[in-house]
């Protein structure tokens, strides 16, 4: 006897917002007629928190792990104990997505040390010698846009060995001079971040240059607070000796999942940077930090 | 300067240099940083990666929208401008690059299959427990997460991107999408590898072949998604497409998107180009506007010009009618153009010793193919724009090479004397001058440059060309131009060029390896030139024939002379230039049959050999013409067609003369005619075709006899009779061995026709031939249980019977029959009817064989067809005749194996004739002919 259970979400891209109903329909396929009982579904919002070991140490980061936050639960009996009939079953719901108490519902969003996800569980009670049945499905969650307006802030940079901190001998350096511009440091969460990017003049070849998205979270606990930058992804815009003089596009899509509107709460925090990395011939790195704001509008 | 761990809890700080952590461009920069760090394809894989997430969502019944079919035509987007069939498409250009572009040297494949091994089996309390699981499932599926195929053979290389391409389409079938993607984002990261530079155009081709199958795959996939309930009209527009199509089709790019390196990124997302219908009507346009604009960031000038020529292509395809990105990538390539001569590049060419003038012309290809793109359609205005750009850039050889392929003909055609004024300033070190001219020259071959300027170019173009040094070089080019001279020059100049053509390829027998090039100058200078005697005044045609030293390439060249000669020559000639050319060129081909040519070859060969013989007309001079055959004998003595054909002429000739002398010979012309059947006579016995020499000996004897040259027939006609015997029972027909004897009986009967003309020879016994022919007849072997025999000596009689009459049903103006030699002597009638008798009593005989065994059926068809002759011929008042008629009659019918049909209707003729006045008797044997009855 094989029987299958699967929560189909009515939205194809599974994205809700506070306050609208998450509604699909759970699909029961059997060979047979199938005695259950009792169909049950919750809905459930998590905050995971988790220290890194870097910042409080081993130790701590196993037994001090912060307890989740819960940002919404509910559970509903869908089926009555009773019997479904074999072939297809469709059986349809709809939860209010509602945040619990003073909660706020905050975007979906998978870091490393914060995760916030949202996922709706649905479990089929069996008698005896049937294994219970169960099912999980992640879905999206965005927050309302924004009201605050979008500031077009464009931010010109410059780089030369004399804008370098961190060097030790400045006169061994090469001379070089990158020129360029991002469109906005503060920026849409759907929108990719723009900007351009000369490369005025090298005395070295260049190898590579590279934008890297980081993720900066900050987790808050007993004995402070845990602040860890981590790489998201790594573009690549240009590769090989660029042509002088001539502007290379700066361009990057945010990631879903892994990239929502700038967090900060009572607890933790979720801010997110971009560097701009040139690679020279001699593997010289050179770094260009901004960080971002990014807002969902 | 700090030397820092590679790791980013530490780059906060605004700008910093440091050294070290990376060893090669291609490691992710995270790959030896703390545990806890994801790259984004690691993490992606993630239990809502977006290709589960795609996976997941394809499960969702497709959400039902109903469009109206109103809705759908008003959505209905105007036709897109096609590309017409006057562009060139890539498929042709594809095989040209391979084929070009190869190289001897070993290369190397590296892909770098899942994500790094370290990362995934490090365990990290950061990393989830599904993450993990993910990864090792990926590396299963990717058996070792790195191949690296060194010493590679350019033919394995070939090999492997073919089987990538299969394991790709495996891929997708059996539903790995990443696996799939993986692919095709390693294939697309060797596009960024420039070692064995040589092979670059070709790897070039190879792997965009992958991608195109990738970008049609994704394509169909998310087309047949939206395929319920009806399909997608060919032009539909975005709102057209349903949820789960467009967040498929979104999943993918954002996919592509975080696509580590800039090469392969650019690629794939080009290779998707179209899918972008799917999601904005805008979006095609916006993408390639910024894909073009990211080349930029791509350094190695070469790579950046294949990567704008696939997006051009790509752009062509998907979207025509979008010329700004083309341009947009034009001017940015002049813009980069500096970057070909720059540090970066000479370093890579000193490194594996490519020298400048091979490097560049790597980049044709893609600069002629972003040029096509370019000029295709495009105004004049722009075209000039772009010429005047490409005038401002330094060194621009290349970019001149380029738009000379891909401008219309016409453009550079008017521009001609501007583009030699061009060529000319280039630097003589980079892009090699031959081609620039090659390049020109193929321009001009189609369209015309202002007629007060050809030969100025002419003379410019030619001044450089004569001083390429390398033979090969110097051919390729000079075989382009030769169209060009021929089409506006006259043959002084074109024996000019053929001259200077000599002159460069004889030392150290250049020719050798220039065949093709060499054929192809004769294919061009043809068709230009229909009057052969302006063809062969040129000095210097014969001797560049004579460079064609190989055997089989020359008679190519001969051929295709006699064809153009037999196609274009109107009326037959005398011109002994162009005789004496055409003889020794038909010689040539004739030289070149051998034991191993095969019959094809010959038949063709003879063809135009004899179209040339047929051409040659001397006019009234008809012992001129006789002696060309003579020659023409001696010439093509191996080729059996063209010596029947001589034969022929020959006999013709002889009639023409008696035709101009009507009928009445001179002493000259008898002695002439004399002498062409001499011709004949010693020329039949050459072949090897018994049947032809045989028909040919009968025609000679004709002639002759027309001709009154009665000792020639006579031996014409005596060396036929002597040939029979030597006739096989069996003869090759078109591979099959057949039975003579039809062919025979054919001969026999024709020939029997021919004898009641022929006078006795004086000195030889009465019907001489006659007799001659039926004892060879009665000699022959012929095949067992056949009535052939019977049959010669069937239709013999009716020549007996009409020889017996007072004046023969045909003569020969002036030539005495037997009827005026015997005037009806009873002595040559008896003589005939005993040969009658012999005849009837051996027919009978072979009746009476018949009867025994179980030929009845044959028995009864010979006495039938005895009986028709005596009807026709014998004179049935005879008794004797009369009852064996009617023996012959009933012996037919005795079997019931006649045609009741033709016997009813030959009894009808009979009672028909019988009311005839003077052959009343038959009226008597109708009445003992009874028929067969029918029950």
């Amino acid at each position: 006897m094989s029987v299958s259970l699967d929560i189909r979400l009515k939205r194809a891209n599974k994205v809700y917002h506070e306050g609208e109903r998450v509604s699909g329909v759970l699909l029961v396929n059997s060979r047979d007629a199938l005695q259950h009982q009792g169909v049950s579904l919750s809905l459930e919002g998590l905050v995971n928190l988790q220290l890194s070991s870097k910042s409080v140490g081993v130790f701590e980061a196993f037994y001090n792990s912060v307890k989740p936050i819960q940002l919404v639960s509910s559970n509903m009996e869908v089926v009555k104990p009773g019997k479904i009939p074999a072939g297809r079953t469709e059986i349809p719901f709809e939860f209010p997505l509602q945040a619990k108490g003073n909660k706020v519902l905050y975007e979906t969003y998978h870091g490393v040390f914060v995760n916030i996800q949202y996922t709706l569980r649905c479990d089929m009670r069996r008698p005896l010698l049937a294994k219970d049945l169960s099912k999980t499905c992640e879905f999206m969650v965005h927050c309302q846009p924004q009201k605050s307006k979008l500031q077009p802030n464009p931010v010109e940079f410059s780089i030369t060995p004399e804008t370098l901190q961190n060097v030790r001998e400045r006169s061994s350096l090469p001379r070089f001079l990158i020129r360029g511009h991002l469109d906005a440091t503060s920026c849409a969460v759907t929108q990719p971040l723009t900007g351009e990017l000369v490369l005025e003049s090298s005395e070295v070849a260049i190898k590579s240059i590279e934008l890297q998205l980081v993720r900066v979270e900050t987790c808050g606990c007993a004995e402070g607070y845990a602040r860890d930058a981590t790489e998201i992804q790594n573009i690549q815009i240009a590769e090989g000796d660029v042509c002088r003089g001539l502007s290379i596009p700066i361009y990057m899509v945010f990631p879903r999942l892994f990239t929502c509107p700038t967090l900060e709460t009572t607890n933790f925090k979720v801010e997110f940077e971009v560097n701009i990395v040139i690679i020279l011939q001699d593997d010289h790195l050179i770094t260009e930090n901004f960080p971002l704001k990014l807002v969902r509008v | 300067m700090t030397l820092i761990e590679h790791g980013f809890s530490s780059v906060v700080t605004d700008s910093k240099a440091r050294r070290g952590g990376r060893k090669g461009s291609t490691s992710s920069s995270s790959s030896s940083s703390s545990s806890v760090v994801l790259d984004p394809l690691s993490s992606m894989l993630d239990g809502s990666d977006p290709l589960s997430l795609f996976a997941a969502v394809s499960q969702t019944p497709a959400l039902p929208h109903s469009i109206s079919a109103g809705e759908l035509g008003r959505k209905r987007r105007e036709k897109e401008e096609e590309v017409g069939s006057d562009f060139e498409p890539w498929s042709s250009k594809r095989g040209e690059i391979l084929s070009r572009f190869t190289t001897t040297e070993k290369l190397s494949i590296n892909l770098f299959m899942g994500s790094d091994k370290s990362k995934a089996s490090s365990p990290s309390s950061a990393v989830s427990e599904k993450v993990r699981t993910r990864l090792e499932e990926l590396d299963d599926l990717e058996e070792g997460s790195q191949r690296e195929l060194l010493n590679l053979s350019q033919q394995d290389y070939v090999n492997r991107i073919e089987e990538l391409n299969q394991s790709l389409k495996e891929a997708w079938g059996s539903d790995q999408k990443v696996k799939a993607l993986k692919i095709v984002i390693q294939c697309s990261k060797l596009l960024s590898d420039t070692s064995v530079i040589q092979f670059y155009p070709s790897k070039f081709v190879l792997i965009t072949d992958i991608l195109d199958t990738f970008g049609g795959l994704v394509y169909d996939r998310i087309w047949s998604m939206c395929a319920d309930p009806h399909p997608l009209p060919e032009s539909f527009s975005a709102d057209d497409v349903n949820d789960t199509a467009k967040e498929t089709c979104l999943n993918w790019f954002f996919k592509i998107a975080s696509i580590r390196e800039l090469v392969p990124r650019l690629y794939v997302e080009a290779a998707l180009l179209k899918c972008n219908r799917f999601l904005t009507k805008s979006g095609i346009q916006e993408t390639l506007q910024r894909l073009t604009a990211m080349i930029r960031g791509i350094g190695d000038p070469l790579v950046a010009v294949y990567a704008r020529a696939y997006l051009c292509r790509v752009g062509m395809e998907v979207a025509p009618h979008l010329k700004d990105s083309l341009n947009k990538n034009f001017f940015d390539l002049l813009a980069t153009f500096r970057q070909i001569h720059g540090e970066s590049v000479q370093n890579q060419l000193a490194q594996q010793r490519v020298e400048i003038p091979i490097y560049l012309t790597l980049y044709s290809p893609a600069i002629h193919w972003i040029l096509q793109c370019v000029a295709y359609r495009a105004p004049e205005v722009l075209l000039t724009e772009m010429m005047d750009r490409c005038k401002k850039l330094g060194n621009n050889a290349l970019l001149l090479n380029s738009v000379m392929w891909a401008f219309r003909a016409e453009f550079v055609a008017m521009r001609a004397t501007d583009f030699i004024g061009m060529i000319k300033d280039c630097d003589e070190a980079g892009f090699p001058k031959h081609l620039l001219f090659a390049s020109l020259g193929r321009s001009l071959s189609c369209a015309d440059p202002p007629e007060s300027e050809r030969l100025s170019i002419l003379n410019d173009a030619w001044k450089v060309i004569t001083k390429v040094r390398s033979p090969r070089d110097y051919i390729n080019c000079a075989e382009i131009w030769v169209e060009f001279t021929c089409r506006h020059f006259t043959k002084r100049e074109v024996n000019t060029i053929l001259a200077d053509i000599i002159k460069h390829m004889t030392p150290d027998r250049a020719f050798e390896d220039a065949y093709p090039q060499l054929q192809s100058v004769i294919k061009k200078i043809l068709p230009h030139f229909h009057d052969f005697s302006v063809l062969f005044s040129m000095e210097k045609f014969l001797p560049f024939l004579d460079m064609f030293q190989k055997d089989s390439v020359r008679v190519e060249v001969c051929k295709s002379i006699m064809e153009v000669f037999i196609k274009h020559q109107q009326e037959a000639t005398r011109d002994p230039v162009i005789l004496n050319a055409l003889l020794h060129i038909c010689k040539t081909m004739h030289d070149s049959v051998n034991a191993l040519t095969l019959d094809d070859e010959k038949r063709s060969l003879s063809l135009l050999i004899n179209g040339f013989i047929r051409m040659v007309s001397f006019g009234r001079d008809f012992e001129q013409q006789l002696s060309f055959c003579v020659e023409a004998r001696a010439t093509f003595c191996n080729l059996e067609p063209v010596i029947i054909h001589l034969i022929h002429t020959v006999n013709q000739l002889a009639m023409e003369t008696r035709c101009v002398m009507k009928g009445n010979h001179s002493r000259k012309t008898a002695a002439f005619v004399r002498a062409c059947a001499a011709y004949s006579f010693i020329t039949i016995p050459s072949l090897t075709s018994i049947f032809n020499r045989l028909n040919l000996y009968l025609l000679s004897g004709e002639v002759a006899l027309a001709n009154q040259c009665l000792s020639q027939a006579d031996a014409f006609l005596k060396a036929a009779v002597s040939l029979l015997p030597e006739v096989p029972r069996t003869i090759s027909i078109e591979g099959k061995q057949r039975s003579s004897e039809p062919f025979l009986l054919d001969f026999i009967n024709n020939f029997l026709s021919t004898l009641l003309v022929v006078p006795d020879h004086p000195e030889q016994g009465v019907l001489y031939l006659v007799r001659g022919l039926l004892n060879m007849v009665q000699d022959y072997t012929w095949e067992d249980n056949s009535d052939a025999k019977i049959r010669v000596y069937i239709s013999a009689l009716p020549l007996l019977a009409a020889m017996s009459q007072e004046s023969y049903l045909y003569t020969i103006p002036k030539v005495d029959s037997n009827e005026t030699l015997y005037g009806g002597d009873p002595k040559f009638i008896a003589e005939i009817n005993k040969l009658c008798e012999t005849l009837i009593g051996q027919v009978l005989d072979h009746l009476k064989g018949l009867g025994r065994d179980e030929g009845v059926r044959r028995q009864g068809s010979l006495a039938f067809s005895l009986f028709g002759c005596l009807l026709a011929h014998g004179d049935l008042r005879n008794n004797k005749l009369n009852q064996l008629a009617v023996n012959l009659w009933n012996l037919s019918h005795k079997h019931g194996f006649c045609d009741t049909r033709t016997s009813v209707r030959t009894l009808e003729y009979i009672k028909h004739q019988a009311q005839l006045a003077d052959l009343s008797h038959l009226s008597d044997m109708t009445a003992r002919l009874s028929l067969q009855s029918r029950t």
